[in-house]
């Protein structure tokens, strides 16, 4: 089972984006690594510059390299980036958005968690037109993603393994709006949040993060008890999502999982080390809410749903 | 210009055609369509009637089969387009790679509209549905201003369909996991956003709150309009304040936009609420008809006031006006 | 159906006069109950499909409380045995409560007035079982239950003009209650 770096969904300074990606380059057990900006085509132009470093000194490391595309593309200026991605010789794509499907050469590509593969039939549609590996929606069950690698073989399948959980996209940007700003006028606030702003509800539970245009979970996936079971699924890759935490340790960790050199509980106690203070879920993975954290004896509400939980709401009573 | 009405029971497909739908949009009572909701909906049965009736008046009827096919029951979604295609239907309404490429290989006659839940938001998106499945119409996503629509109508051959009126999403459809965080149930997936099986009002203080799933959405004084517990609509808190962080709970009114929308060739308008009652129905669609019929002969439209209808008693242009982002 | 009965501010009902509240409030409800029972098996036999809407929640208990009088109605639509019966107050344990002013639950029930837009306008509130209270409204909205035909059907023509002329008397106390058109 591989291990893939999933692009930073955040807006990192310049530097501390392309050093993040140096020290993956020479530090990182992952196999394969995507770079990028998916989320807001704003951001592209502060990083443009460092990427060809970054992914000489990726590739010089035997990682594979990925080139990440927009999840949502609207305007004329991002629809002349996505093509000039596609069209590029050298850059493989991993695609996030079905238009990038109208001007792809011919030749292989990835798809990225933002398509919408539900079911064997919408990926032996993409595996025929030249999609080589595949990154599912992350709220897809355990059922779906071991019937879609059971029926489509050619295709590697990935699931997302750790980090907050994209949830949606947006032509609104919410950091913006918080900020009391338009979108056209953002100031790029969105880069004083490197982990996401906190979403809570109003009596304090812990529930979104907001990273511009784009909605996460407060809670951070973790999949390390569920290795076994994606083995069995015949999951080729797991995919890591760059938070602001140490990415180097958690792909150690789930490297070691994966090659069963630790035990997956012990494991993630040592997650919980390395990315304090945030709730671990795989709600999704089980059908069950995405925030709920499932362990061996059934679901339990997500940590930090315990403190009101009791309520007294009807359908707490009802579930 | 089309009026494209929704319709969640047969006694709602008649409301619309009898205040004036060109069109109705309704679905079959599973998990194939998106407003699979609670008494909603339609049986094979219902649905053969359904058309028989809307045909007899010159009305047409779209079926959407807009959700994302269960890996490994995509048995349950052919059955769906099979059976709509043989009651009559006008159109599909699809959103899935999967149902379009059945749909498109089974039935290769039939006209096949791509649903908003496919979320296709610009010219080369819509080519592609248009080159690999013979799609005819789009249903644009609420996340495009009329700008961006009028170039998209001239970049595509394909017919255009935006929403005029109803409930709004904020986010990009068809790519949104809001509800199935806190639920466990999605639009792609279920058919239902932020389902009424989770939700739970009660009262404290004086005060009604709403959850979801257990996290806590919103909290309503005692005359304030209320809206629907839909997660995006919801009051939260962030470092930079509380309130309503994403939409207020409004509704989408794009009354004053139809000419522009029009003007920007647009094909059809589309009324959202399959899960309102027949009153909703038959007073906006019977609203929209005076306004587009006052369109098209030049004289300014009636100040028609459907805000009482509307979620949280409030309307918004959306997207199709710049600066809403 | 004319415009002035279904949308703008005309989707505010009115509530009942308290002095017909306090008048009706020493009454018995004993005469009540045999009435209600007529009333519901005649649905049930007139209108089958409610039953197929409703599905699961068939068999689940309803409070529907107009706030407006001094007794609520409890209401279990089994498909075999339905029952329904006048309460002073609602019991606990009921799957799902609906309140409102009377004559905005008889307005949604006749699919005069939209039940969320009521709703959105907090007239009507829902308390428990959500998914409940929402089939039940969808049943009864695509049903089209004629209460006129309901109440007075075994009066023959004589009691459908009754029922006319009660309908009648309802809207036109809904438009003396403020209620201005948009058409």
């Amino acid at each position: 089972m591989q291990l893939t770096l999933g692009p930073v969904l955040y807006h990192w300074s310049p530097e501390r984006w392309r050093d993040f990606y140096y020290r993956v380059a020479d530090e990182a057990q992952v196999d394969a690594v995507v770079v990028g900006e998916a989320v807001c085509s704003k951001r592209a132009p502060f990083k443009q510059d460092h990427i060809p470093a970054v992914v000489e000194r990726l590739e010089a490391a035997g990682k594979h390299v990925l080139h990440s595309s927009l999840i949502l593309i609207s305007l004329p200026r991002e629809r002349r980036q996505t093509r000039e991605l596609m069209q590029s010789d050298e850059a493989e794509v991993e695609i996030n958005d079905l238009s990038c499907l109208a001007g792809l050469a011919p030749k292989p590509f990835a798809v990225g968690p933002f398509v919408n593969v539900y079911n064997e039939v919408a990926a032996g549609f993409l595996a025929e037109r030249g999609a080589t590996r595949i990154c599912l929606p992350p709220e897809l069950p355990l059922t779906a993603v071991a019937a879609i690698s059971a029926a489509v073989p050619q295709l590697a399948t990935e699931v997302f393994a750790f980090g907050r959980v994209p949830l949606a996209i947006s032509a609104r940007c919410y950091h913006a709006r918080a900020h009391k700003l338009t979108k056209d006028n953002c100031r790029f606030v969105c880069e004083q949040d490197p982990d996401g702003m906190p979403v809570k509800t109003l009596d304090g539970a812990g529930f979104l993060s907001v990273n511009g245009v784009q909605t996460l979970s407060d809670s951070c996936a973790s999949l390390l008890r569920d290795v076994p079971a994606l083995r069995q699924a015949g999951v080729a890759s797991l995919r890591l999502s760059p938070q602001g935490c140490d990415m180097v340790a958690v792909a150690r960790l789930f490297r070691d999982v994966v090659d069963e050199r630790i035990d997956p509980e012990e494991a993630e106690r040592r997650l919980g080390e390395i990315y304090p203070n945030v709730p671990f879920s795989n709600g999704f993975l089980h059908g069950a809410p995405g925030h709920v954290r499932t362990g061996a004896g059934g679901a339990t509400p997500g940590d930090r749903l315990v403190s009101q939980a009791r309520g007294g709401s009807l359908h707490e009573n009802r579930a | 210009m089309e009026l494209i009405c929704p319709a969640g029971t047969p006694a709602s497909l008649e409301a619309a055609v009898e205040a004036g739908a060109d069109a109705v949009y309704c679905g079959f009572r599973d998990e194939t369509n998106a407003r699979n909701f609670p008494g909603l909906n339609f049986s094979r049965e219902e649905l053969r009637k359904g058309i028989a009736f809307a045909h007899r008046r010159g009305v047409r009827v779209l079926v959407a089969i807009n959700t994302f096919a269960r890996a490994g029951a995509f048995g349950l979604w052919q059955a769906a387009i099979d059976d709509a295609v043989a009651a009559g239907a006008d159109a599909l309404i699809l959103a899935d790679l999967a149902t379009l490429d059945y749909a498109h290989r089974r039935h290769p006659g039939q006209r096949l509209h791509v649903s908003v839940q496919a979320g296709a938001a610009n010219p080369d998106a819509i080519r592609f549905y248009a080159e690999n499945f013979g799609a005819r119409r789009v249903v644009l996503p609420r996340v495009l201003n009329v700008m961006e629509i009028a170039s998209i109508v001239r970049e595509t051959s394909c017919e255009t369909e935006v929403f005029v009126f109803g409930g709004l999403c904020v986010m990009e459809e068809g790519r949104c996991s809001l509800s199935s965080y806190a639920t466990g149930q999605s639009p792609n997936m279920n058919g239902v956003c932020s389902p009424a099986s989770h939700v739970a009002y009660s009262e404290r203080d004086g005060r009604i709150d709403s959850r979801l799933g257990g996290f806590t959405i919103n909290s309503f004084g005692k005359d304030e309009p209320a809206g629907y517990p839909t997660l995006c609509k919801g009051r939260f808190a962030t470092p930079k304040g509380s309130g309503y962080i994403f939409e207020e709970p409004v509704s989408l009114d794009a009354a004053v936009m139809l000419p522009a929308l029009r003007d920007a060739g647009v094909t059809a308008f589309k009324i959202e609420g399959r899960q309102r009652g027949r009153a909703y129905i038959a007073g906006v669609v019977r609203s929209f008809r005076k306004i587009l019929a006052a369109i098209d002969e030049g004289r300014s439209p009636p100040a028609a006031s459907l805000m009482a209808m509307a979620e949280g008693q409030a309307g918004t242009v959306g997207a199709y006006r710049k600066g809403w982002r | 159906m004319s415009d002035s009965e279904m949308t703008g501010r005309s989707a505010i009902p009115p509530v009942l006069p308290p002095v017909l509240a306090r008048a009706v409030a020493p009454l018995p409800l004993g005469p009540l109950q045999p009435v209600l029972a007529l009333m519901l098996h005649r649905i049930s036999r007139m209108y089958p499909d409610l039953y197929s809407r409703l599905g699961e929640h068939a068999d689940k208990r309803f409070g529907i409380d107009p706030t407006d009088l001094p007794f609520a109605f409890v209401l279990e639509p089994r498909l075999r045995q339905p029952r329904v019966r006048a309460v002073r107050t609602l019991p606990a344990g009921l799957d799902a409560s609906i309140r409102g002013p009377l004559s905005g639950l008889v307005g949604m029930a006749e699919g005069t007035l939209d039940g969320d837009a009521l709703f959105f306008s907090r007239i009507l509130w829902v308390e428990g079982d959500v998914a409940a209270a929402l089939a039940l409204r969808n049943a009864i909205d695509d049903a089209r239950i004629d209460f006129g035909a309901v109440m007075f059907g075994h009066f023959g023509p004589l009691g459908r003009r009754l029922g006319d002329a009660l309908r009648r008397q309802l809207q036109a106390r809904r438009t003396v209650s403020g209620a201005e058109t948009w058409s």
